[in-house]
């Protein structure tokens, strides 16, 4: 194995190391936790307001490719989807779709 | 061993119309081409997928091998990045321990927890008995596990033909799929609050330190949001 090769590897275990760290410690912590706790309630909030925080940041403030695009863009987008998402019995294979051509299109053209 | 029943309930969840299955499929067909262009073969990106399943930890070691970053740099920003699945577990797990079950299903399955898997297990809980919920969930988990390692496959090998504009289109598939995913969720004073102020703290606090803004504006959001639906 070249040095590259078994490098790439050892990233790969750190990274799937550090992952696993947190999901096998809430389970330590669940086995005293019971579901009608106020101390689940309020993980539960945690859990929701963290997701919805890494979504609104991976919106505004993205990495990578979506970063070469508007940022009014992007909110037109979002918007355009929850509108269709809430007006289409909550269906969520057309706004996805919707929302890959849309963003393309508005980029190339705006 | 896994009741085969409440295995297939849930691994059929991917096929409903609520289905992560685009979503998710998006997303890793980006990461397999993102692989491939940062010079892991096809071996090594299956195997990255196979072990870590979290989108935004596969990010940031793709970001930090890039740029040469040592290993435990690499573990300390990915183990910063996927916090948040401590708290996803302990709001989650709790419904699911029963015990005629081994734990082995409990630490083992914990592996499936990412935004889409746990999206759906929460909407979905409530229709199982709680004796199952173990067995349905390590179905959905495998379901949705199966897709994100199929589609960094596809990614990979279809990454020369992917161009510019359709790396973007796949990006915002992602976002857009949870924040309809979360807008649906909606559904009692105390989640409302959570995702709202979570949506508006997580940016905000961008400002104040990138690396930590989830975090800090998760925990104070839901905090708040905790406190306030207590007092109603």
């Amino acid at each position: 194995m070249s040095e590259i090769s078994s490098n790439i590897i050892l990233v790969i275990l750190v990274t799937s190391f550090a992952t696993y760290l947190s999901r096998f410690l809430g389970v330590v912590s669940s086995e005293k936790i019971k579901e009608t706790s106020k101390i689940f309630k309020w993980f539960n909030c945690i859990a929701y307001s963290v997701l919805a925080a890494l979504i609104a940041r991976v919106i505004v403030f993205p990495a990578g490719e979506l970063s070469e695009s508007d940022i009014f863009i992007r909110l037109f987008v979002v918007v355009v989807s929850v509108v269709m998402f809430l007006f289409n019995k909550r269906n969520l294979v057309y706004p996805t779709v919707l929302s890959a051509i849309l963003l393309a299109l508005l980029n190339n053209y705006l | 061993m896994v009741n085969s029943k409440y295995f297939f309930k849930g691994f059929k969840l991917i096929k409903s119309l609520d289905s992560p299955a685009l979503a998710l499929g998006a997303s890793f067909i980006a990461i397999g081409a993102l692989l491939k262009n940062i010079g892991f073969n096809l071996e090594q990106s299956i195997f990255s997928t196979f072990l870590t399943y979290a989108l935004p930890g596969s990010l940031v070691m793709a970001e930090s091998f890039l740029v040469g970053a040592s290993l435990i740099n690499i573990f300390l920003a990915v183990w910063l990045v996927n916090t948040r699945l401590y708290p996803m577990t302990v709001s989650l797990m709790p419904l699911l321990l029963h015990k005629s079950q081994p734990r082995w299903k409990y630490y083992l399955s914990c592996h499936f927890i990412a935004v889409s898997a746990w999206l759906i297990m929460k909407g979905n809980y409530q229709s199982i008995g709680k004796k199952h919920r173990i067995d349905f969930w390590i179905g959905i988990g495998t379901g949705t596990w199966l897709i994100a390692i199929v589609s960094t496959i596809i990614g990979f090998l279809a990454s020369d033909y992917l161009n510019k504009d359709m790396m973007i289109g796949l990006a915002i598939v992602n976002p857009v799929y949870f924040t309809c995913m979360m807008v649906g969720e909606m559904k009692n004073l105390q989640i409302n609050l959570s995702i709202i102020l979570g949506a508006i703290l997580g940016p905000a606090f961008f400002f104040i330190s990138p690396e930590w803004s989830i975090l800090y504006g998760g925990v104070l959001a839901g905090t708040v949001a905790y406190f306030i639906g207590e007092l109603k």
